[in-house]
């Protein structure tokens, strides 16, 4: 009986570029920028990486395929390097990869690093790309927010709200992230925002307005993992350890079978119980002080807070405007900006949530500093709600 | 008895006001003006040649079945492809199976009258019933004549013994060079010559000669014609040819220029399909086609002519209208002037051609699967049955869906991606009986898309690929009723 990753893996030091419309640098500089903090951070040196899992979402318009960029880039001594690429969950499964690798006693140490660069194609808003030969023939030509557009109404049919109504809760998911990314010196959106500014912003895929999106984003996080003994050794304290990893993958249900509705995403609920299970968590309100999940849109942020199980079925609307996700809240989501505004340079977001619970854990993230933070849940979502990679990982403090 | 057993018509439902026409090009050319009266039937950015007879062929299919089609006769003008058969397409997408013959008639206005006579003469050697599918997009010269009085459309009939609605009584053909326009191998657009000369020696000689050799062979008297069919752009020619041959002025068909414009070499057969439905039992109906000399042909109405209706026919067509007032727009689904896409629509578009046929079913015939343990339904068609409590691998049988009617589940009107009619419209639709897609959503009216909404499904151009010269299809969602 696998007894699951709980406790057998920590951090050893991580690092994040500045997020943001990033010009000037290379996908190397943004590697280099959040390795050499992720290094320092660790207290090790390069050659002391035993292995690596590198994080990239799309190829075409990034650095190419294959392992050899990180490799590349950081100069890393012909140690084993993995290119993994699922999507929006990229940055978590380079994590997993690695956190995996320490936990089977493959290695001592290793690395994940993500990376995107999202900037170089001259428009806004994720690149147009092909979804594959067989795929672009039937398809619609989707866009992100197109496809997610598609929760609101599903949920909106199914919970008999009016636009009106479901927008202004969607308005405030923003006008909160917006609020706490003002307080992140690495974020990409720095500016506060109003709720009559989310609301009567233009339709980019209706209901989805401009500030109903994510900031599309260059940037890299890394992580160096170990486990807790080497971490003694290396004489760390204020450990902060893994307490689960998951991953859920759609298989046609919602897309061709099921009774789906498309008010919520399968694959969340199922890896969010798998997380709950492998973190040993049962009262997931209580427990857990703080999430970052996938907010690519508002509306994937409100249903993911009833899919996650915090707030009731039907009640999300009630919560997020009752301010129950705020910073001050219940329990506060995106305490870094998210998605929203830290920003989302896909295969680093993962890696980004992680190293704003590993900061918090450590009393080190400065004006946005939550008080008792001890369990951190972070989500991502790769793909459409019809149709989707859900990754979750629970970080907290190894006690 | 043998003749013409089913009909089919297809209009697109964008209508443009030729005042709009008229406002955007009378600086240059005031005399349009005075042809600026009523409107023009206008293909949306995904409708062609193609996709018309698709749709005319499956108003025709309401009245036929598809398993007894023997032969496909498409004809136009306007075919999208040069070199690959445009009517195995159309077949296809009919899921009329894989044995009948197929054949594309064009190169003249009265390719389909021509296609006609020789599927009418050709009797009963075709295995079942015959389909003939007309069909036309009409382009033309922005601020021309032409682009006032023409219109895109289609017609379907079916010929055979079975059902006859109108019987065969006879044909002629008058074959002379006379050019009245012309498009050579390397245009687009039409060359025309002046309207005068081709009333006075084109049609005024031409129809009535043909005309007559086919009176006097049928032994029919002239004043017995009830419904004389003469497709042409000029108003008043076609009474003017029914006055010398001595056709009651009541008995000439209207050609509908006000409402949906000419619509080339499918537009005798559009008429006929409207003389169809106006039809007494008994009554006689003669159809002229022009263009290098007349086709004529000769019909009676049967007993069953006001019984076989088709599920929409010309007048459902007609009526199925969305005013236009957009010239601009216009122009641009014609590829009149040089649109920014935004870099969004540059991505390369290159057809696989293999991967392509490897999917035809789903891409062509809307085919998905039924599974034989479990009954469910899905597309595409899988390996494994999707339904996890069954999971059978190739237990899928063919089954086509296009016909079915669905409920959107979920929608948005995306700005975001690229599209040639932005919003793109795109969705989930579960279909009746089981299925369900993410599909693209077309013909979409403001406002009337949301959870609920019931939905068709209709065969359009999901892309072109305008650096290799081809464009693909497939299948999308319209609102009922739109």
């Amino acid at each position: 009986m696998a007894s699951g990753i709980k406790d057998k893996v920590v951090v050893l030091g991580m690092g994040c570029s500045k997020f943001g419309e990033r010009w000037d640098a290379s996908p190397a500089d943004l590697m280099v920028e959040a390795f050499e903090e992720c290094l320092a951070d660790a207290g090790i040196e390069k050659k002391d990486i035993e292995m690596g899992w590198f994080g990239a979402g799309i190829d075409a318009y990034n650095v190419g395929s294959s392992a050899l960029p990180l490799s590349l880039a950081l100069r890393l001594s012909n140690i084993p390097v993995t290119k993994v690429e699922n999507m929006c969950a990229t940055g978590t499964e380079a994590f997993r990869g690695a956190v995996y690798a320490v936990a089977s006693g493959a290695c001592d140490i290793a690395l994940a690093l993500g990376v995107e660069k999202l900037k170089d194609v001259g428009y806004g808003g994720l690149p147009q790309r092909t979804r594959g030969v067989e795929n672009d023939m039937f398809w619609p030509n989707l866009s992100a927010p197109g496809s997610f557009a598609q929760l609101a109404s599903g949920y909106r049919a199914k919970h008999g709200l009016d636009k009106t109504e479901l927008k202004r809760a969607m308005a405030h998911v923003s006008v909160k992230s917006h609020a706490n990314g003002a307080k992140n010196p690495k974020a990409h959106l720095r500016r506060e925002i109003t709720e009559e500014q989310a609301i009567n912003a233009p339709y980019i895929a209706e209901p989805i307005g401009l500030y109903d999106c994510c900031g599309v984003s260059d940037g890299s996080a890394c992580a160096i993992v170990t486990t807790p003994e080497i971490a003694r050794r290396l004489g760390k304290t204020d450990l902060v350890s893994v307490k689960a990893l998951q991953l859920a993958v759609s298989n046609g249900d919602e897309a061709s079978f099921s009774d789906w509705d498309g008010s919520y995403l399968k694959t969340t609920r199922i890896a969010a119980q798998r997380a709950y299970n492998e973190a040993g968590i049962k009262k997931p309100r209580e427990e857990i002080s703080m999430t970052e999940v996938h907010d690519c849109f508002s509306i994937t942020e409100l249903v993911t807070m009833e899919d996650l199980q915090l707030s009731d079925e039907g009640q999300a609307v009630r919560d997020v405007l009752n301010g129950d996700f705020d910073a001050g809240g219940r329990i506060p989501c995106q305490i870094d900006g998210g998605l929203k505004c830290f920003g989302h340079p896909i295969g680093a977001s993962g890696l980004r949530m992680i190293y704003e619970n590993y900061l918090q854990f450590q009393g080190r993230a400065g004006d946005r500093q939550l008080p008792n933070a001890r369990l951190a849940l972070n989500h991502n979502l790769g793909g459409f709600p019809h149709q989707n990679i859900c990754s979750i990982s629970i970080i907290g403090r190894y006690e | 008895m043998f003749g013409i057993t089913a009909y089919g018509a297809y209009i697109p439902r964008s209508r443009l006001s030729r005042a709009a026409i008229a406002d955007a090009n009378d600086w240059f050319d005031a005399s349009l003006r005075g042809l600026a009266k009523g409107e023009r039937s206008v293909c949306n950015w995904d409708e062609d040649t193609i996709t018309m007879a698709v749709e005319a062929g499956q108003d025709c299919l309401s009245l036929l079945d598809a398993s007894s089609v023997g032969a496909l006769y498409l004809a136009s003008t306007t075919l999208p492809f040069l070199d690959r058969q445009n009517s195995v397409v159309v077949s296809q997408a009919l899921n009329l199976g894989d044995h009948l013959r197929t054949m594309d008639v064009s190169a003249s206005q009265r390719a389909a009258t021509s296609a006609l006579i020789a599927m009418l003469e050709a009797g009963g050697s075709d295995k079942g019933a015959a389909m003939l599918v007309a069909s036309e997009h009409r382009r033309s010269k922005c601020g021309s004549r032409a682009e006032m009085l023409w219109g895109d459309g289609a017609a379907a009939l079916g010929v055979g013994s079975n059902g006859v609605i109108a019987e065969y009584l006879g044909s002629e053909t008058y074959v002379t060079d006379f050019v009245d326009h012309y498009r050579g191998e390397d245009s687009t657009l039409d060359y025309e010559w002046e309207e005068r000369w081709i009333r006075d020696e084109g049609y005024l000689k031409s129809v009535p000669l043909a005309a007559s050799r086919l009176l006097e062979k049928a032994g029919v008297k002239v004043s017995e014609i009830a419904h004389f069919v003469l497709a042409s752009d000029q108003a008043k020619t076609p009474a003017a040819v029914a006055k010398k041959l001595g056709v009651s002025a009541e008995a000439v068909v209207d050609n509908h220029i006000a409402t949906t414009g000419v619509s080339g070499a499918a537009h005798p057969i559009l008429m006929l399909t409207s003389a169809l439905e106006a039809a007494k039992p008994g009554d006689l109906i003669m159809l002229a086609g022009f263009g290098q000399g007349t086709d004529v042909v000769l019909f009676r109405a049967t007993d069953q002519v006001g019984a076989r209706r088709p599920k929409t026919g010309f007048a459902g067509a007609l009526e199925r209208r969305r005013p236009d007032e957009n010239y601009n727009r216009f122009l641009s689904f014609n590829n009149l002037v040089e649109r920014e896409t935004g870099k969004r629509g540059e991505l390369d578009k290159q057809s696989y051609l293999a991967a392509m046929y490897r999917k035809k079913d789903l891409l062509t015939g809307f085919v998905g699967g039924k599974c034989r343990e479990c009954g469910t339904i899905q597309i595409p068609k899988e390996n494994y049955c999707v339904n996890p409590d069954c999971g059978a691998l190739h237990s899928q049988d063919d089954y086509p869906m296009s016909a079915l009617p669905g409920r959107v589940k979920t929608w948005t009107a995306d700005r975001l991606t690229f599209d040639w009619n932005p919003p793109a419209y795109f969705g989930l639709v579960e279909f009746e009986g089981g299925g369900r897609m993410m599909m693209d959503f077309t013909e979409v009216e403001e406002g009337s898309i949301d959870t609920g909404v019931a939905v068709s499904l209709h065969f359009r151009i999901r892309q072109f690929d305008n650096q290799r010269g081809f464009r693909k299809y497939f299948w999308k969602a319209t609102p009922s009723g739109q």
